[in-house]
């Protein structure tokens, strides 16, 4: 039976060894959603194609399709970011984390995601370019992810009764900020600092974000990363090694 | 299909990297129709390499004493160290015959998505070696992918405060190869790391 091609241009969130000289590479495409495909032989230093299948690289690429994982039959680069998200070890972190992020996002292969594609690429982009701090644009990333997943933290109402204000206690369970009558037991009580760092985070006010000092940095992201796992029901391995100072 | 003794080794064959269960079965039949001779042979290689072969204390490549040859080697200069990945590149650098320092095996390089943060990686180890005060130039000779680049930046970041040279290997084109097959970014690094001829 012929194979049937097809293209795609996509962001490569990962790529794992495969015997000798392959690749598994999994990345998010623009049509396709979240894709793998064996990259063959590009381990080795005479691979045409290895140098833009590296991990935050965006790719025009044709593949051949599998029943598991396609096949990578040609690329073309058309931003590849890698390098120059490797020369500064914290956007190296930040781009790691932001990778798991979109593979946790879109737990079934081949259904498009085209939202969760351009947050993936801009979060990128503006990584590569040195924009913000890395650890902001990743926080930033993880509550715009959450948005389109539907597990946004509700930051400016109470996310049990919906009464309008910022609210100081916040709840995982319950979705968010929880007005003083509604907040369940073992509610945490963030500084208003973080909580109005992280309404700038959801909206990408950056200059508001970058006015926010270290210790509210970390306490926003705390929360962030809380419920994120605790929406995807697992950790993400890479979140540990986020450099955030 | 296959029991006793050779669906065992059938199975533990298949364990092995880059084996899969026909290359299993062809290599043990292999083994059954050779040479009894040789295949003690075999076997007391793999029972010898389990038992002999272990790290260097110092560079962390394999040995079967605690310091390595080329530890050992008083012809060599202790002012350059190589940081390379895996024990495999430390011979990949030995074959250029470019290079008579020391070198430091850091085990793989930092991949977040993999679990594997510095802490995973010697490079407290290596970071023991510099604070001796010996080296004068450190190069970084983890693979040119995005995991080893940002393993080196890591490292530079470490390393140069100590006032140590630190220095990265060159990527570009391969020796013998057609300029018109090179792909961009092989070619675009060949063009920074360009060198002024004398």
């Amino acid at each position: 039976m012929r194979r049937r091609l097809f293209r795609d241009d996509a962001v490569v969130l990962r790529v794992q060894k495969l015997g000798e000289a392959d690749h598994i590479v999994s990345m998010i495409g623009r049509r396709h959603g979240r894709m793998r495909a064996v990259a063959k032989g590009v381990r080795k230093t005479t691979s045409k194609f290895g140098a833009r299948l590296e991990p935050f690289g965006h790719i025009d690429l044709q593949l051949v399709e599998g029943r598991n994982l396609h096949i990578v039959s040609q690329v073309e680069g058309i931003d590849l970011y890698g390098r120059r998200i490797a020369e500064d070890y914290a956007a190296y972190t930040a781009a790691s984390a932001i990778s798991e992020t979109a593979e946790r996002l879109t737990p079934i292969e081949g259904e498009p995601s085209l939202r969760l594609f351009q947050l993936t690429l801009g979060a990128l982009r503006v990584l590569a370019d040195r924009e913000h701090p890395p650890a902001l644009i990743l926080d930033s990333y993880m509550l715009r992810g959450m948005h389109d997943a539907g597990w946004a933290p509700i930051l400016v109402a109470c996310a049990i009764c919906g009464l309008k204000g910022d609210h100081r206690a916040f709840s995982i369970p319950a979705g968010g900020c929880v007005c003083r009558d509604c907040r369940p037991a073992g509610s945490a009580h963030p500084s208003p600092s973080a909580l109005e760092l992280m309404r700038a985070l959801a909206v990408g006010d950056w200059k508001r974000a970058k006015d926010s000092v270290v210790g509210v940095r970390k306490e926003a992201s705390g929360l962030i990363a809380a419920h994120l796992q605790w929406h995807l029901e697992r950790d993400l391995r890479s979140l540990s090694y986020v450099e955030r100072s | 299909m296959y029991e006793g003794a050779l669906a065992d080794l059938i199975e533990e064959l298949g364990r092995l990297p880059g084996i899969g269960p026909k290359g299993a079965q062809r290599i043990a039949f292999h083994i059954l129709s050779a040479d009894t001779h040789d295949i003690d042979k075999l076997a007391d290689a793999l029972k010898r390499v389990k038992q002999l072969v272990r790290v260097c204390e110092i560079c962390f490549n394999v040995s079967e004493e605690d310091r390595c040859r080329i530890c050992r080697d008083p012809r060599r200069t202790d002012e350059n160290i190589c940081v390379v990945e895996e024990s495999k590149d430390v011979i990949a650098v030995e074959r250029t015959g470019e290079f008579r320092g020391r070198y430091h095996v850091l085990g793989g390089a930092i991949n977040p998505l993999e679990g594997i943060g510095p802490d995973n990686l010697r490079i407290r180890e290596l970071m023991t070696r510099l604070q001796a005060g010996e080296t004068k130039e450190l190069i970084l000779a983890t693979d040119p992918n995005t995991e080893g680049e940002a393993t080196a930046t890591y490292l530079a970041l470490l390393v140069k405060p100590m006032g140590i040279t630190v220095s990265r290997l060159a990527s570009g084109l391969p020796v013998g190869g057609d300029l018109e097959y090179a792909d961009e970014i092989t070619l675009g690094r060949a063009f920074e790391g360009r060198r002024v001829l004398d």
